[in-house]
């Protein structure tokens, strides 16, 4: 809302990285609709996400080179922190879903499924042998779902991984407080770790997911337990996947001195994903793992 | 059945009034709430009318410079609110009735959907059957002109008597479908996996008819609901009768049947369950529904597969365990037809006895 | 003024060259008008397609038999047009509208992110290509209704399902895009002086659209990520036998639904907004409370959504709770109306062809608002859901309420984006046209929905034949009516009588004000001074 600001608001003139990715996103997705119907391999889909990473390697590079060469000013650097909000608010709601998922099924589906509420005859008529439970170890029709032998508790590797998440916010706060102070060095070296932890944390949920499958037969298709279970931490895992590669990114630009005391949208956009990461994980601990 | 008639012959403006307590208060509040729109429809396009003819600047309107007004902001905010009000308070008792089934039902009568039929049960008089459109209407698709009852013809009705409150069961074994008779007030769905309930006490005796009411996929728009309510003394006699038909096929079902008689009935069976999904002439739908014609499951010389897949179904597919819906004679005449009929000779006869040993 | 604005084009052309010439221009344009074209013109195909389906609807309905085409095709013309003119007729339309309008609305160079706009557009071609191919697949196009409700859409639905659900997610991806950068254009880009309770309504109303959009779209994107993952990974969430429930799809998908058929009014709310005003030449009668109602709306929609499963048998204090809570919706909705209708009073009107749409919109919306009314009263909806009283509430609301807001925008602004004037005498006659029509076509189906007819059946009982009959007539003449709309379009485009700069003698706003007919290519690139 300045005009007091040093330049003009920043208009691009056109652009061909959007059809580009518009042609990824489309080529990865409809080949994706034929490798489940077996009438295409997954070659598709692994050049559609390719197009995909080229298309954003270009256009964040593209931004990245407009952005140092000072193109921005400070009101183009608010819309950006504007968007990343929401866009993380969007997030936010996608996994709003699972969770609502999650909740309708402990509160109303299983209990109706055992006669709660309305549905006595539900459970008298239908699934008289079924008893409501969360975890749920039997699900109403034994034969179509294999379920899980036993369930994981929250004071194993889930606990494990939170201290883990809960560390990498502490470690990209300390980060910030360095590019603040303009430490480089301090900078990427807490980076490095934060990078570290998130990695860490991607390869012992990795471990949990083998011994889930191996061990206790807790998959994803184990019923209603093993769905959300998996969606959830699935989806997460993948934030944290992306989370984590997006870090790396940033400490490799870091090094190279992209970021000013002033100037690092960048690095804050990325820092906010992270530790809306983090708090899905508090979520997901709570409400999965441990009540 | 006359009056259902004549009522239907004059097309119909409102709803269809009700032959139960509850659906009265419906229709009730129904007409209620439709005044209470028709009033303040009248007022604002009224006044919007009278802004319209008099205030145009062709009759030289000059406009005035009026804006913001408290109070009357908060008029038109709290009066809709009342009324609001005054809605919500009959349909609160409504809806608090409609909703309980269960006090002294006197009849059980569980409702199930199936594509693209209804299954009833009796449950405590041990009936069971399927209900299906009428043949008379799936005779006559291409123009129906004349047809009574068009799509609202069953072959197997079901019968209730008159001043009972009847507590139906509803769910359903594949989709969501919805039972609905307009005039008895019932609308529910039937979900797979849950029971639903609802509620009637039927007034007057005669025929109700009624569609599903939830899309179910191709044939929706073709599975009726036939209630005939009768009074209590017909409905014991009937129910006396369908005990003893079931009887009667129970004992018939332990004999041996010949090819004949198996796939002329199988012909019946198979037009009536079957062709909806795999077509009338067997040629299914690709890509959809397999054809029966020339299919290696109906071909091969051991039946085995064939029972199966029709006594138990297929999981996770549209093609339903036929054990829940037929009786023995019925699947062992409707596979017998497929073996034999459709453009497939096979040449052997799958009995009765067969299907039994297979449940 | 004329002059100054006049100046202003010189001075923009000197220093920026315009839009490239050529197909490239459009694919890669990052300008929000050219965007905006882009967007609107989606729209009308979309709306011709899905139009076309309702055209092969209603042939099959319009005497009773199977005449013209299988039920199974019956069911994936019902689904296809109601996806169609949901997804790609009105909300493209309004994104269009926005792009158009709201940089010029609030002094802005552009949208605050030019080259996500493009992508934001850039990706819907290709989502519909795919839906729209599905029809030509084996088993056929989706065909469980715009809903898709478990299990019909996952055990049992064709194997072309798992390309409408990407096709769900590029969408929901392209709105998201698409409302944060309007969120960021509202909220940062606004002319010095412009503030919050300075902007026009259109304005207001976008801003809280695209909050919607961004609270709705992934809980859709969830959705059907769910239904993918139980038709293809084994999961239960909507299956009652590993511990789910087909129901708990409902709950999902309206809780997205319910505020997505708000999110297809609330733009229309500030379309409407501005032309009455105009041809009152009188200001807005409550100004605040029209921002406090559309507000209200808005959050009110987050909680109303299980009104569309009255008779799904959930347990009665859940159906006492949103019968209350949809049943107030009418209380804000009401303040709207009231608002208008003051707003006309003791006014100089004038009934140019904005202004007759705009009055069709308040009386045909309104009917539709009563019937949405009596819907939501939970006992007696258990009889009407799933009839065609449902259908022509929605209607109502639909096509006599969100597209003919559109298409009022279109001749509000039309003049002030090209420079033409549209053809008076054309323009009324589609309006009058378009209106007698569109009634025959719905008010009927109030009565065979209440007489018991229900929806999505390709086939009915002899006794519906007469409206059925009297619906299909006017649904003919309504679908010619948008021919001609076309025809309109692409003539004014063309060429007409030059439009004033203030185009309509009671216009206000920064594009009427501030800036020529048609505007330069950059509308904006010193802030405009506000008043
Ligand atoms: C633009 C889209 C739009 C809008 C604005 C609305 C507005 C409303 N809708 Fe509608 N609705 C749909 C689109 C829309 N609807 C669609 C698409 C479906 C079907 C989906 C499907 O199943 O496929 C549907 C279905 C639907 C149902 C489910 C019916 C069923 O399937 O059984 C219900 C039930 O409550 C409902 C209620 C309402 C209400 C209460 C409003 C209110 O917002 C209306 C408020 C307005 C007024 C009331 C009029 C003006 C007010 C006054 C003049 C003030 C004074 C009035 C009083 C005090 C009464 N709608
Ligand atoms: C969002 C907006 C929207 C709009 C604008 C429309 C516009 C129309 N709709 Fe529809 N409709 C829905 C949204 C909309 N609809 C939804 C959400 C459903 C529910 C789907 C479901 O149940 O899942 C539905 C369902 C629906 C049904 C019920 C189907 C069923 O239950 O089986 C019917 C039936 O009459 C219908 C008719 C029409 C008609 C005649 C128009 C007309 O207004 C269309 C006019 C436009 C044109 C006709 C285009 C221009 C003309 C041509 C391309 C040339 C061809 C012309 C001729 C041959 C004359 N619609
Ligand atoms: C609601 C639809 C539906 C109805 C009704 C139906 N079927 Fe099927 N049927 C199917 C489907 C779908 C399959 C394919 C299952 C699969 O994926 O293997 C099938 C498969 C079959 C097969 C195996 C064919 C093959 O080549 O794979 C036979 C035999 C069969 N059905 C017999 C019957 C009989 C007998 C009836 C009636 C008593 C019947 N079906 C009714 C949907 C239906
Ligand atoms: Cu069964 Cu619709
Ligand atoms: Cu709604």
């Amino acid at each position: 809302m300045s005009s007091a600001s040093d330049q003009d608001y920043y208009v691009p003139h056109g652009t061909h990285w959007p059809i580009i990715g518009s042609v990824g996103l489309t080529l990865s997705v409809v080949g994706f609709a034929n490798y489940l119907h077996d009438t295409w391999s997954l070659t598709p889909t692994l050049v559609g996400l390719a197009i995909l990473f080229f298309m954003m390697f270009g256009w964040f590079g593209q931004v990245i080179n407009e952005s140092l060469s000072g193109l921005y000013n400070k009101q183009v650097d608010l819309s950006f922190r504007w968007s990343m909000s929401w866009f993380i608010f969007s997030e936010v709601m996608f996994f709003g879903a699972f969770f609502g998922a999650l909740f309708y099924a402990r509160m109303y589906s299983i209990p109706w499924l055992d006669g709660a509420s309305n549905n006595d005859a539900t459970a008298q008529y239908l699934w008289p042998d079924f008893e409501a439970a969360w975890p749920l170890l039997t699900v109403p029709l034994a034969e179509k779902y294999e379920v899980a032998k036993a369930f994981i508790g929250p004071w194993g590797l889930p606990a494990i991984n939170t201290v883990i998440l809960l560390t990498s916010g502490l470690t990209v706060t300390f980060a910030h407080w360095a590019l603040k102070k303009n430490d480089t060095p301090k900078l990427v070296y807490w980076l490095a770790a934060t990078v570290a932890l998130g990695f860490g944390f991607v390869v012992l949920q990795g471990y949990e997911y083998v011994h889930l499958y191996r061990d206790l037969n807790l998959r994803l298709d184990s019923g209603i337990y093993g769905s959300t279970f998996f969606m959830l931490t699935g989806f997460h895992g993948f934030h944290v996947t992306m989370g984590a590669t997006m870090l790396l990114i940033i400490m490799i630009r870091a090094a190279k001195g992209h970021f000013t005391p002033e100037n690092h949208f960048a690095f804050e956009g990325v820092a906010w994903y992270w530790h809306f990461v983090d708090v899905v994980w508090l979520g997901l601990f709570i409400f999965v793992y441990w009540i | 059945m006359l009056s259902m008639a004549s009522a239907q012959a004059a097309y119909q403006l409102n709803m269809t009034e009700s032959v139960t307590p509850i659906g009265r208060q419906l229709y009730g509040l129904h007409m209620l709430v439709f005044g209470i729109c028709v009033v303040i429809g009248v007022g604002v396009f009224g006044v919007m009318a009278w802004s319209i003819f008099h205030h145009r600047k062709s009759k030289g309107a000059v406009p005035a410079d009026f804006h913001e007004s408290t109070k009357v902001e908060v008029a038109w905010t709290v009066v809709p609110l009342l009324i609001l009000i005054g809605i919500a308070i009959p349909a609160t008792g409504t809806l608090i009735e409609l909703e309980d089934a269960k006090t002294d039902a006197e009849i059980t009568l569980q409702v199930t959907g199936i594509q693209w039929k209804w299954k009833y049960t009796y449950v405590d008089e041990g009936i069971s059957f399927v209900s299906n459109l009428a043949q008379s209407s799936r005779d006559v698709m291409k123009d129906p002109t004349g047809n009574e009852n068009y799509l609202l013809e069953v072959d197997n009705p079901i019968v209730l008597p008159v001043n009972k409150k009847i507590r139906f069961l509803f769910h359903a074994d594949d989709v969501i479908h919805a039972w609905w008779v307009p005039e008895l007030a019932v609308k529910q769905d039937a979900i797979p996996g849950f029971i639903n309930d609802s509620w009637a006490i039927i007034e007057e005796p005669g025929v109700y008819r009624g569609q599903c009411a939830e899309l179910c996929g191709k044939d929706h728009g073709f599975m009726p609901i036939v209630v005939n309510a009768v009074s209590e003394a017909e409905y014991q006699e009937w129910v006396a009768g369908m005990q003893a038909e079931a009887a009667a096929a129970a004992s018939a079902a332990t004999q041996e049947w010949s090819m004949a008689d198996l796939v002329e009935r199988g012909e019946t069976v198979y037009q009536a369950n079957c062709s909806a999904c795999h077509g009338p002439t067997g040629a299914g739908i690709p890509g959809a529904f397999p054809a029966i014609t020339g299919s290696s499951i109906v071909l091969d010389a051991d039946p085995a597969a064939h029972i199966d897949i029709v006594v138990n179904g297929k999981a996770g597919t549209a093609m339903a365990a036929f054990k829940n819906q037929l009786n023995d004679i019925d699947i062992a005449a409707a596979l017998t037809y497929q073996r034999n009929g459709l453009g497939n000779s096979v040449g052997d006869t799958i009995q009765p006895s067969t299907i039994a040993a297979a449940r | 003024m004329s002059t100054e604005i006049a100046h202003e084009t010189a001075h923009d052309e000197h220093h920026d060259h315009g839009p490239a010439k050529g197909l490239m221009r459009w694919v890669t344009t990052t300008n929000h008008k050219d965007i905006g074209t882009l967007y609107l013109w989606l729209s009308f195909i979309m709306l011709l397609y899905g139009g076309a389906m309702a055209m092969v609807i209603r042939l099959e309905l319009f005497q009773p038999g199977l005449q013209w085409v299988e039920p199974h095709f019956f069911n994936q013309m019902t689904t296809m047009h109601g996806l169609v003119m949901v997804f790609g007729a009105i909300m493209p339309a309004f994104v269009g509208l926005a792009n158009w309008l709201l940089p010029m609305m609030i002094g802005a160079p552009d949208m605050a992110l030019p080259r996500m706009n493009n992508w934001s557009f850039w990706i819907l071609p290709f989502a519909f290509a795919m839906l729209a191919s599905t029809t030509f697949m084996e088993g056929g196009a989706p065909a469980f209704g715009w809903t898709f409700y478990a299990p019909l859409s996952t055990t049992f639905a064709p194997a072309s399902t798992d390309f409408f659900i990407f096709a769900v997610h590029l969408m929901g991806i392209s709105s998201v895009m698409g409302s944060i950068n309007i969120i960021a254009t509202i909220l940062n880009m606004r002319a010095p002086g412009m503030t919050l309770m300075k902007m026009p309504l259109f304005v207001w109303t976008w801003l809280i659209t695209a909050y919607l959009l961004i609270a709705v779209m992934p809980v859709l994107a969830g959705a059907v990520t769910m239904m993918l993952t139980d038709r293809h990974f084994g999961t239960s969430f909507f299956d009652a036998a590993g511990g789910g429930d087909p129901v708990m799809f409902q709950h999902i998908f309206w809780f997205f639904g319910h505020p997505e058929v708000y999110i297809m009014i609330l733009p229309a709310f500030g379309v409407i907004s501005a032309i009455i005003p105009t041809f009152a030449r009188k200001p807005l009668f409550g100004y605040s409370s029209m921002v406090y109602a559309s507000a209200s709306i808005a959050i009110l929609s987050f909680m109303v959504w299980a009104h569309h499963m009255f008779t799904t048998g959930m347990p009665v204090a859940g159906e006492l709770y949103f019968m209350y809570a949809t049943i107030l919706i009418s209380v804000p909705t009401g303040v709207k109306v009231f608002n208008w209708v003051t707003t006309m009073w003791k006014g100089s009107m004038t009934f140019e062809t904005p202004m007759l749409f705009a009055l069709g919109f308040i009386v045909m919306f309104t009917i539709g608002g009563f019937s949405g009314l009596m819907l939501g009263v939970a006992p007696v909806d258990t009889q009407y859901h799933d009839t065609y009283f449902v259908v022509a509430h929605f209607h109502y609301v639909l096509v006599t309420g969100a597209l003919y807001s559109i298409i009022a925008a279109f001749y509000y602004w039309v003049p002030k984006w090209t420079g033409h004037m549209y053809d008076e005498r054309l323009g009324k006659i589609h309006f009058w046209w378009s209106t007698i029509a569109v009634n025959v076509l719905f008010f009927p189906q109030h009565f065979v929905g209440l007489a018991g007819m229900p929806r999505r059946i390709p086939d009915y009982a002899l006794q519906f034949a007469e409206f059925n009959q009297i619906s299909s007539i006017g649904g003919f003449a309504f679908g010619l009516a948008q021919v001609f709309f076309l025809y309109i379009v692409i003539k004014t485009i063309r060429g007409g009588e030059k439009a004033t700069d203030r185009v309509w003698e009671g216009a206000t706003g920064l594009e009427f004000e501030q800036l020529p007919s048609p505007p330069p290519y950059h509308s904006f690139n010193e802030p405009p001074p506000v008043k």
